[in-house]
């Protein structure tokens, strides 16, 4: 084995914590506000709707597969939340878990589908974007549900122990994902999935049930995530996480997960959501327009998936 | 006779095997010369190289007398070469006049398809063969005898002077044989030279001018018409000198542990019956097609059987999946190790440890310590060759997949182990340690099945032997009761299917 450092190899292997860690230093030199600690709260903060969601992508993406539905999701079990504490006075935690049933319920939906009715995620995903709105327009009449209770509203704007609870919410999820994804069997067929579907069957796997998991897994998040944002917001409606897929996917695949499943990380997708809050924080704070800021942000997705295949090729 | 194409001292080794040695073999104007040889004999390798897919290492190809330099695809085409494989090339959702004349469509001024021109010129290539095709029908529509003739005329309006059929027969009928039979006969009076692949030992009786016959890649014998009868044809297929080492083994006969009676599923096998034993290989050969994998795969729940019952330990039992098949006891280990016994992007440890996640989880999560100890030791009994655990296996040689494969198996300490191919594509070092370690397995009490397409294999290491034939179990018999050449004959379908 040879002992000199492969420097092509780690940048490989670590680019976008590379990347990250050269842009954060870089922000922290052009703008003096930018590593206060009022500001990287901020930014994590920011990051904690896309991010958390993003988690549960992750595992959906290492299988091979993808869910467009997360922002249809989230918008239905925000508003399921919001008319339950509402219109039927139900307590929180009632609305809460709830809301989380619902983004279980609908991620089951999509991966019983996907598994057993054999139809491809995209096409599947794409088709529950316009139920899932439909049903949230149904539900809401086309009017947002406002106005929460202040104690809801601690949820998206209140702090403990200094830290703003949304980032609380997002560590907790990103540890609990961690765990899951490298120290149980779920994670570990998750990996396997995505690399050999064919083999795992023929292993004696059920990988049917498996697979559902995933999209159960990232309906949950999704719906957690609906959480805090109506918190923040104060309000649910219908138009709610329109186009948040995108921005999922994209801190996925910036993070290092393959779109073709079985190879990829939480730590990756968690630096890789941060990245794109960091430089759309930086530029906010350097003035630069935020048209341009999606451009940065397609050209880090592309980045990205070139990286990617660069690992590929010398695997 | 005029010779046509000459070829002299072929030889092609790929990494591990030497696929062709020094073989000669010639095409006369006019004749069909039948091309005869086991599995792995190096048929489909020879008539790679002249089809221009593969490069000879060494030898010459001469072609009307003259030597041929380049020998890529492009060029064998341009010579008047056309193969005919057995699993067609056609596109089945385009017509069979855009598949006859793919990529070199007539065109109008404007640079668009010139539909009528193409039609005409698709129906005067189909004239000879007097049949019912349309040029506009869509080639999945066709039957499989007529998608041949697609194919053969798509050949022929190559202007091939030499087709190369694979296995032609292999997928028609009764009259649809006959029907190719009398076209092969035209062909040949209209002066194209047809190189013929068949098992079918009465087809080739019945077509060739010649017959050469190919045994572990070498040429053996090549005679007229009519110089060789059946019996002759597959001494020369199989009699062999034993190099390889066998390990020797008395094998104690246990408790019958599987059971399998009835074994039915359409297109696949009928009323298979057989018991496996405690202690004891039983190897399963036949010709490629037969039907072996697929009995296995239906027996283990991949495929869903029509009807039959299985007994494990004298109880019967339902295996409705793999995971039922699995739980119970039975573990296969796949013909295809790359797409179906591993997970090419995932280490050695996580390809081992796979099958018993389950076993030492609790409430899902994985107990790594205990993971790691039985991993750990399973690939050091193993002897797998990797720098560490962690390297991915993409990167291992074959025999060293292989051994995962097996690793990741054995470490379930299964009551009965389907080996397909197990040797496949291993060099003869490797083959000799999983030859021991399947005996260490029955020593232990398993019972271990092994499909083999390499009859020493099976010969000398099986304990019993059932022979398949057209999904059918046409013979089955104790190691030593039959030699080489009978097996070879209950193989094609030679024999009297025997009651057993």
């Amino acid at each position: 084995m040879a002992t000199k450092i492969d420097y092509k190899q780690i940048i490989k292997n670590n680019g976008v914590l590379l990347a990250f860690l050269i842009i954060c230093i870089a922000l922290a030199i052009m703008s003096p506000v930018f590593f206060t600690v009022n500001n990287i709260m901020n930014i994590i903060r920011q990051t904690s709707i896309y991010g958390i969601i993003a988690v549960g992508m992750t595992f959906v993406i290492l299988t091979g597969g993808i869910d467009l539905s997360v922002g249809s999701i989230l918008a239905l079990s925000g508003v399921i939340c919001a008319g339950l504490m509402k219109r039927h006075d139900a307590p929180i935690w009632l609305a809460s878990l709830a809301a989380i049933g619902v983004g279980a319920s609908m991620g089951l939906v999509n991966g019983l589908l996907i598994t057993i009715g054999k139809i491809a995620p995209f096409v599947v995903t794409l088709g529950m974007v316009t139920i899932g709105r439909g049903l949230t327009l149904i539900y809401t009449t086309g009017y947002p549900i406002s106005g929460f209770s202040g104690e809801f509203r601690k949820l998206g704007g209140g702090y403990f122990l200094g830290i703003p609870i949304p980032v609380i919410i997002f560590l907790i999820t990103v540890a609990i994902a961690w765990f899951i994804l490298n120290h149980t069997r779920l994670g570990r067929y998750t990996y396997a999935i995505g690399g050999n579907e064919e083999t795992v069957k023929l292993s004696g796997i059920n990988a049917n049930f498996f697979k559902t998991a995933v999209y159960v897994i990232v309906g949950i998040t999704s719906a957690l995530s609906s959480l805090i944002l109506s918190s923040r917001l104060n309000s649910a409606e219908a138009v709610a996480g329109q186009g948040y897929e995108l921005d999922v996917i994209a801190a996925v695949v910036i993070g290092g997960t393959s779109l073709t499943g079985g190879r990829g990380s939480i730590i990756g997708t968690f630096i890789g959501a941060l990245l794109i809050g960091v430089i759309n924080n930086g530029m906010n704070l350097l003035g630069i327009s935020p048209y341009f800021q999606q451009v940065v942000k397609g050209a880090l997705i592309i980045g990205a998936v070139i990286l990617d295949r660069l690992r590929d090729d010398t695997n | 006779m005029e010779s046509l194409l000459k070829m002299t001292g072929i030889s092609k080794s790929f990494p591990g095997v030497r696929a062709l040695s020094n073989v000669d073999f010639s095409l006369n104007r006019g004749e069909l010369h039948a091309l005869v040889g086991e599995n792995g004999a190096g048929k489909s390798t020879l008539m790679k190289i002249l089809s221009g897919l593969y490069k000879a290492d060494e030898g010459r190809i001469e072609l009307r007398g003259e030597e041929l330099k380049t020998t890529g695809l492009r060029e064998m085409i341009q010579h008047g070469i056309g193969i005919i494989y057995q699993e067609l090339n056609l596109i089945p959702y385009l017509s069979v006049a855009e598949n006859i004349f793919l990529g070199r469509e007539p065109r109008t001024k404007l640079g668009t398809i010139d539909w009528p021109k193409l039609y005409k010129m698709t129906r005067d290539v189909l004239a000879p063969f007097q049949l019912n095709i349309k040029p506009r029908q869509k080639v999945a529509s066709l039957g499989a005898a007529y998608q041949q003739i697609v194919e053969i005329a798509k050949a022929l309006s190559l202007n091939a002077e030499i087709l190369v059929m694979d296995e032609p027969t292999a997928a028609l009928a009764g009259f649809e044989v006959e029907r190719l039979f009398e076209i092969i006969a035209r062909l040949k009076k209209e002066g194209v030279s047809i190189i013929y692949i068949s098992h079918r030992l009465n087809e080739v009786h019945l077509l060739a001018d010649r017959i050469t016959i190919l045994r572990d890649g070498q040429l053996v014998v090549t005679k007229n018409r009519g110089e060789m009868d059946n019996d002759e044809m597959i001494k020369h297929m199989v009699g062999r000198v034993l190099e390889e080492q066998y390990p020797q083994y008395d094998s104690v006969k246990g408790e019958p542990v599987l059971e399998v009676k009835n074994l039915s599923k359409a297109g696949i096998c009928e009323d298979v019956s057989f018991t496996a034993y405690a202690g004891e290989i039983l190897g399963f050969v036949g010709l490629v097609g037969a039907g072996r994998t697929e009995i296995m795969q239906t027996l283990y729940g991949y495929l869903k059987k029509d009807s039959g019952d299985i007994f494990l330990h004298g109880k019967p039992i339902k295996i409705r999946n793999c995971r039922d098949a699995v739980i119970k006891g039975i573990g296969l280990l796949p013909e295809e190790r790359k797409q179906q016994g591993l997970v090419l992007g995932m280490n050695v440890f996580d390809n081992a440890a796979l099958t018993v996640l389950d076993l030492y989880s609790k409430f899902g999560v994985l107990q790594r310590r205990k993971i790691a100890h039985e991993v750990n030791s399973m690939i050091d009994n193993m002897n797998i060759r990797t720098p560490s655990v962690k390297q991915i296996v993409k990167n291992l040689s074959g025999g060293n997949q292989q051994k995962v494969v097996l690793a990741k198996w054995f470490i379930r300490h299964c009551d009965v182990y389907i080996f397909d191919e197990p040797t496949r594509g291993i060099d003869v070092g490797a083959k000799v340690e999983i030859y021991r370690l399947m005996q260490n397995l029955a020593k232990r009490g398993a019972a271990v099945i092994m499909i083999s397409s390499e009859l020493p294999e099976v010969m000398n290491i099986s304990d019993q032997v059932a022979v398949v034939f057209e999904g059918k179990l046409v013979k089955k018999f104790t190691k030593g009761e039959l030699n080489e050449e009978e097996v070879m004959q209950y193989s094609l379908g030679l024999q009297e299917r025997q009651k057993a």
